[in-house]
């Protein structure tokens, strides 16, 4: 019953093709990020002809921040299955380790041109003590709490720009996982888990400043005199970096037989078991590099911000992760960086008052009340008549080969 | 033939039902084994525990020559000392290719970072030809696995049990839902996997066990009722009251 086997079948396997030749849409993508920047870069203010306001700069920079979580949160559930409400949180750490170091450098900078006022050379200590004035005045402190130790240090922070969501998702994920929870229960796991840090960091006493969180972080240390409309440019140019070379990963991590393994598992979990894949393993690897890579965004997105508070990360804004991943269709990292930079650029279009308000005579649609039911709807819309979502319009396109 | 798989006074019961109950069992290596049994006789249930789904209350599960306890390891653990297992409804990524349903199931190591590093070898694309081959799968290798027939489904899945390497294979309803001619085809791709290795066929159809011509094992509430050739089970009077008599 075997069907007779022509020739063909056994011919020598084709040619080695390049990554890239075999995916077409990182190639386009590349392209598209790389054309993008130009132009930004052309009409910014810091470098070309100032038609995009350096404020303006700053959003756009923000936006591929977040297309780069974007695709992180596409990995783990577009490409695992594993829905995580709580991707903001490993964002916020990243912003809040790399704000200690902003922070601190340049309170140090200010502490140490005001006792150089003084006819006596200021001592370590003074200094130290002036820093930790400076910044926690503002809780009623003036210790050092004990996690700012190495805040002076730039590879140490930024060490920990990586290694504090890194360990927070593995210790969370193995706990998790090992007990095979999955689905809903594992998403309201990661809610809980991105509230009790919001909340446990709304404390005054948690050396993080409370509701106040980490200000001024626009202000680089070192580069002081540099102008914002340049700096704004600089870090529009590190996001999109960062976000090409993270497409890039995730996009190679996809194609091979990991990718085969981590859908499958999205897909029926148990069957893989019995291949003889450890799916807890797995899961685990997906949680905790994309929390590292999400880590990293938020690193690139709260200098550009200026501010990191509590709220940042509290549920909601995970909720709203998956809400773009969804919109611009899960499954494709192209899908995710469209959802992303779609509905954050609207949402801020729309409620920072950029956009009309609409007059009907017996109501005033004010877009600022009216945006989350805008996206509501279109969530719920999306859900139904294109569960594939944006990205998925590409496919009436092209035509996959089969 | 050496035993190679032993299992020895196993229970286990669901809620207050006893599902399995002191059963034992052992198969050789190389040996084709059929297992019949009325419905809610514990055939699929005997699978689970061999496989690692389920835990038993009481009783062992020893594997090969060195009488590894299989109760201690998990489900992939099982699945990597050389139990392959496919189940009754066909279960393959309908999402991928046939290629990448096979390139998943290929015995080489699965854990994370060396799976991320995969490149075919010659040797696992002679390996992935091969077993397309044998499974009448070759014209279909780059199709989705979604738009196979249901019997190319049913092939795929013990293409992968083989690509697996495993010593033993445990088989649920394998000719559910066949043609004639599927079924045959199926016969014999069972029969030339058991020349070398443990093949255990849950089946319920006495036309393919006949074919198959191998040594039934018959279940009847959790326990083995009666064991040896077809034609020597179907003459024995319990087995005809609690199953073929019916």
């Amino acid at each position: 019953m075997a069907m007779p086997v022509s020739e063909t079948t056994h011919a020598p396997p084709a040619p080695r093709r390049s990554f890239l030749h075999e995916n077409p849409s990182v190639l386009w993508f590349m392209a598209c990020l790389g054309l993008f920047t130009l132009i930004v870069s052309v009409l910014s203010e810091g470098m070309g002809t100032g038609a995009i306001s350096t404020s303006l700069v700053k959003i756009l920079g923000m936006t591929l921040c977040l297309c780069l979580i974007a695709i992180a949160m596409d990995l783990v559930w577009g490409y695992c299955g594993i829905l995580s409400l709580g991707h903001f949180a490993f964002f916020g750490l990243g912003g809040y380790a790399i704000g200690m170091w902003l922070m601190y450098a340049r309170a140090e900078i200010v502490v140490r041109d005001n006792l150089a006022a003084g006819t006596i050379p200021p001592t370590e200590t003074e200094v130290a003590e002036a820093v930790a004035a400076q910044i926690f005045g503002v809780v009623g402190s003036s210790e050092l709490p004990l996690i700012w130790s190495f805040a002076g240090s730039l590879p140490f922070q930024l060490a920990m720009v990586v290694l504090v969501p890194g360990l927070l998702a593995l210790v969370f994920g193995w706990l998790a996982f090992r007990s095979r929870v999955t689905g809903v229960y594992l998403s309201i796991l990661t809610q809980a888990m991105t509230l009790a840090l919001s909340l446990y960091l709304f404390q005054n006493d948690t050396g993080l400043r409370g509701n106040n969180g980490l200000a001024g972080l626009q202000n680089i240390p070192g580069f002081l005199d540099v102008p914002q409309s340049v700096l704004s440019v600089w870090f529009f140019w590190a996001s999109a970096a960062a976000l090409g070379a993270g497409y890039l990963f995730f996009a190679w991590v996809v194609s091979g037989k990991f990718g085969s393994v981590i859908r499958a598992i999205r897909d029926n979990e148990t069957r893989v078991r019995f291949l003889g894949y450890n799916v807890e393993g797995y899961k685990l690897f997906v949680f905790t590099l994309t929390a590292v890579i999400s880590g990293i965004a938020g690193a690139l997105y709260y200098p550009q911000a200026g501010i990191i508070n509590p709220a940042e990360i509290a549920p909601i804004a995970s909720i709203y992760l998956a809400v773009w991943v969804a919109i611009g269709g899960r499954g494709r990292l192209y899908g995710a960086v469209i959802g992303a930079a779609a509905v954050s650029l609207l949402s801020s279009w729309l409620t920072g008052g950029g956009a009309p308000n609409i007059d009907l005579g017996f109501y005033r649609i004010v877009w600022t009340d009216w945006w989350l039911v805008l996206l509501g709807l279109g969530f719920v819309l999306v859900t139904l008549f294109f569960p594939r979502g944006i990205g998925g319009l590409f496919d009436y396109l092209v035509r996959k080969k089969p | 033939m050496t035993t190679l798989l032993e299992v020895s006074d196993v229970s286990v019961t669901f809620d207050g039902f006893r599902a399995i109950n002191e059963l034992s069992f052992a198969i050789g290596q190389p040996e084709l084994r059929a297992v019949i049994g009325p419905n809610g006789a514990g055939k699929t249930t005997f699978m689970d525990i061999v496989t690692g789904k389920t835990r038993p209350d009481t009783g062992r599960v020893l594997w090969g020559e060195r009488q590894v306890d299989l109760l201690r390891l998990s489900e992939s653990q099982i699945a990597r000392t050389g139990i392959g297992r496919k189940f009754q409804k066909p279960t393959v990524f309908e999402e991928q290719s046939v290629r990448e349903n096979l390139a998943m199931a290929l015995a080489n190591r699965r854990g994370p970072l060396s799976v991320l590093t995969w490149k075919a070898t010659s040797r696992d694309r002679a390996r992935i030809d091969e077993l397309a081959e044998e499974t009448g799968l070759a014209e279909r290798l780059d199709h989705r696995a979604g738009d196979l027939s249901h019997g190319q489904k049913q092939w795929l899945e013990i293409g992968m049990l083989l690509a697996q390497e495993p010593r033993l294979l445990l088989v649920d309803e394998p000719a559910a839902g066949m043609t004639p001619a599927e079924r045959e085809h199926t016969t014999d791709l069972l029969k030339s996997a058991a020349r070398s290795r443990a093949v255990m066929v849950i089946e319920h159809d006495m036309e393919f066990i006949r074919r198959l011509e191998c040594r039934v094992t018959v279940l009847h509430e959790g326990a083995v009722l009666a064991e040896g050739s077809l034609d020597h089970v179907t003459r024995n009077q319990q087995v005809i009251d609690v199953y073929l008599g019916r």
